[in-house]
């Protein structure tokens, strides 16, 4: 196995604040990493350094082998690296399938040909078929803003798989999501894992959906990474339990 | 959209047309110029709608770009060059100079980089006044010739009034053709959701750069137009008020709205004239009448249309859940 993700000593500060104090880990080619922690405890900050979201103040970042601490967040995505929202960061006012297209369509061609080739960037049938996939297929025309929430989230979702990543980084899927959609999300990312290859780092509150979903835990505490290991190592972790429940 | 729609918005485009060309066969000369101006000023606002109304980008400079291509008109065609050299000039220039421009935008939004592009405005005006040697000041530039476009000389005023109209339907088409192309999807996004644009790889320092240039280099073509026009220019039309009124044309027709700028510039150029009967209080009127309009609707005329459209959508959609709902339930 190859290491899609090595991150090595971040550092990001603000002012004073230590939000994220030296956090070292890598990530498996078709693993899926849980990030759990108490909130403030830096796994936001941590996804936009690796992201370049965020400069970190210290450390470095490397996809496939290769360094990227520094680069755009567009020229990441580029790169294969994708990410979904806490907040919702949809388009609102294009239809479901338009936020699809708009999701896929700067991964292929040049400027040019994304000027006087056709409309729909020859994507139509990628984001149907993501469409079917996520089970959207009554809302394809739909403006965005108008879904649900949890239909919205499905969407955020969507759109990151949209231009093929390798490795997608996602922040809260499960966050304000109903149950029977909960089951439908975790089945289509661990299809999507299966069938793609795709490695995925998810940051997330539920814990019965992490704790299935993923095939290792990384917990983080103040800033630190405080434990990491299998499921159920982590959930055994008596500084786990203590970050979690002790404050 | 419905087949039925789709036909009635075709039929009304032709009607629309077919107006625009016939009506003003027996308009005087006054009408007509107008009515010229009227397509003129609309070119530079579907400009601006695409930096404002499209990308989301603020712009007070609008009215400078008219300048630019207006001047480079009036010189080079004085000079006896063709008005298509100066065309090409006046868009290459303000390409140039808009993607420039572009940078602020960059760093600072909102009405800091209206503050920005209102100091462009500014610099550009002087530059106009001041630079007597190059646009002779403020005695401006008279004799401006008319052009012959494929043949027909277009010095009377109706064959110069299509002269306009058909370069506004070659804009407009461009402009369709643009906003429906993934670049047009690349600004909505920009404008809309700038951090997720980024995250979904797209180069939103391009793009920005992208709106304001091909926006400004439209400000440019309407310029070129406006020189052979009115014929004698002066650096008064393109001060500040005329970036102004460019915004105000994309605001009220309804920013972001394809035709917004084709209604926009027809209540900013033609109301006025319709309202001269009320003598002194026609700008009173005029101004109260915009003001009621953005209370009303704050995205403008097409904004009525728009939220309307929308209601009977998600009524009809909501009535078709419904059938199906009890479809399902009465389904054995």
């Amino acid at each position: 196995m190859t290491a899609v993700l090595e991150v090595s000593n971040i550092k990001k500060s603000f002012g004073g604040i230590k939000a994220v104090d030296g956090v070292s880990f890598d990530v498996q080619e078709g693993e899926i990493l849980g990030l759990i922690g108490p909130n403030g405890c830096g796994k936001s900050t941590l996804f936009n350094c690796i992201l370049g979201q965020l400069t970190p103040t210290d450390g470095e970042v490397k996809i496939d082998g290769k360094i990227v601490t520094g680069l755009r967040p567009s020229e990441l995505n580029r790169l294969g690296v994708s990410r979904t929202f806490q907040l919702l960061q949809v388009f609102p006012k294009l239809s479901v399938r338009e936020n699809l297209i708009l999701a896929g369509q700067e991964h292929q061609g040049n400027m040019v040909s994304r000027l006087f080739g056709p409309s729909d960037a020859g994507l139509s049938a990628a984001a149907d078929q993501m469409i079917g996939f996520f089970k959207l297929d009554h809302l394809a025309t739909e403006a965005a803003g108008g879904l649900s929430y949890g239909q919205q989230k499905l969407l955020d979702a969507a759109m990151a798989f949209m231009g093929g990543p390798r490795l997608v980084l996602l922040d809260e899927p499960a966050g304000g999501v109903n149950l029977t959609m909960l089951g439908d999300l975790k089945e289509r990312l661990a299809a999507i894992n299966r069938e793609k290859r795709a490695t995925f780092v998810v940051i997330e509150h539920n814990m019965e959906f992490v704790m299935s979903l993923c095939t290792r835990v990384m917990v983080m505490a103040e800033g630190r990474l405080l434990a990491m290991g299998t499921p159920s190592e982590v959930r055994a972790n008596p500084a786990v339990i203590e970050a979690y429940l002790g404050h | 959209m419905t087949a039925a729609g789709k036909y009635w918005r075709i039929a009304i485009g032709v009607a629309v047309i077919a107006a625009l060309i016939i009506v003003p066969m027996n308009f005087n000369r006054y009408g007509l110029f107008i009515l010229s101006q009227w397509a003129v000023m609309t070119i530079a606002a579907m400009g601006l709608n695409l930096t404002l109304g499209y990308a989301g980008q603020v712009s007070l400079a609008q009215g400078a770009f008219v300048g630019i291509g207006a001047y480079a008109a009036a010189i080079m065609t004085t000079q006896g060059m063709p008005l298509i050299a100066a065309l090409g000039v006046a868009i290459v220039l303000c390409f140039a100079i808009g993607w420039i421009l572009g940078y602020p935008a960059l760093r600072v939004q909102h009405h800091y980089l209206a503050f920005v592009t209102l100091a462009f405005s500014t610099l550009a005006f002087l530059v106009f006044r001041n630079e007597d040697w190059l646009t002779k000041g403020i005695y401006g530039i008279s004799n401006i010739p008319r052009p012959n476009v494929l043949g027909f000389a277009t010095s009377r005023p109706l064959p110069f009034y299509y002269f306009c109209l058909g370069s506004l339907g070659v804009v407009s088409l461009a402009m369709w053709w643009l906003i429906r192309s993934p670049w047009g999807r690349a600004f909505v996004a920009l404008r809309e959701n700038p951090v997720r644009a980024l995250s979904l790889g797209i180069d939103t320092r391009r793009y920005t750069l992208m709106a304001f240039a091909i926006g400004s280099a439209l400000g440019g073509v309407a310029g070129t137009l406006y020189a052979p026009l009115t014929q004698y220019i002066d650096p008064v039309p393109f001060n500040l008020s005329l970036s102004l009124d460019l915004l105000m044309m994309v605001i009220v027709g309804g920013s972001g709205f394809f035709f917004g700028p084709l209604l926009g510039a027809m209540i900013a150029v033609l109301l006025p004239e319709w309202l001269r009967f009320t003598q002194g209080y026609y700008l009173m009127l005029y101004a109260v009448a915009v003001m009621l309009l953005l209370i009303y609707s704050p995205s403008g005329i097409l904004g009525i249309l728009d939220r309307y459209l929308t209601e009977r959508r998600t009524k009809v959609a909501s009535a078709l859940r419904a059938v199906t709902k009890s479809r399902l339930e009465t389904a054995p």
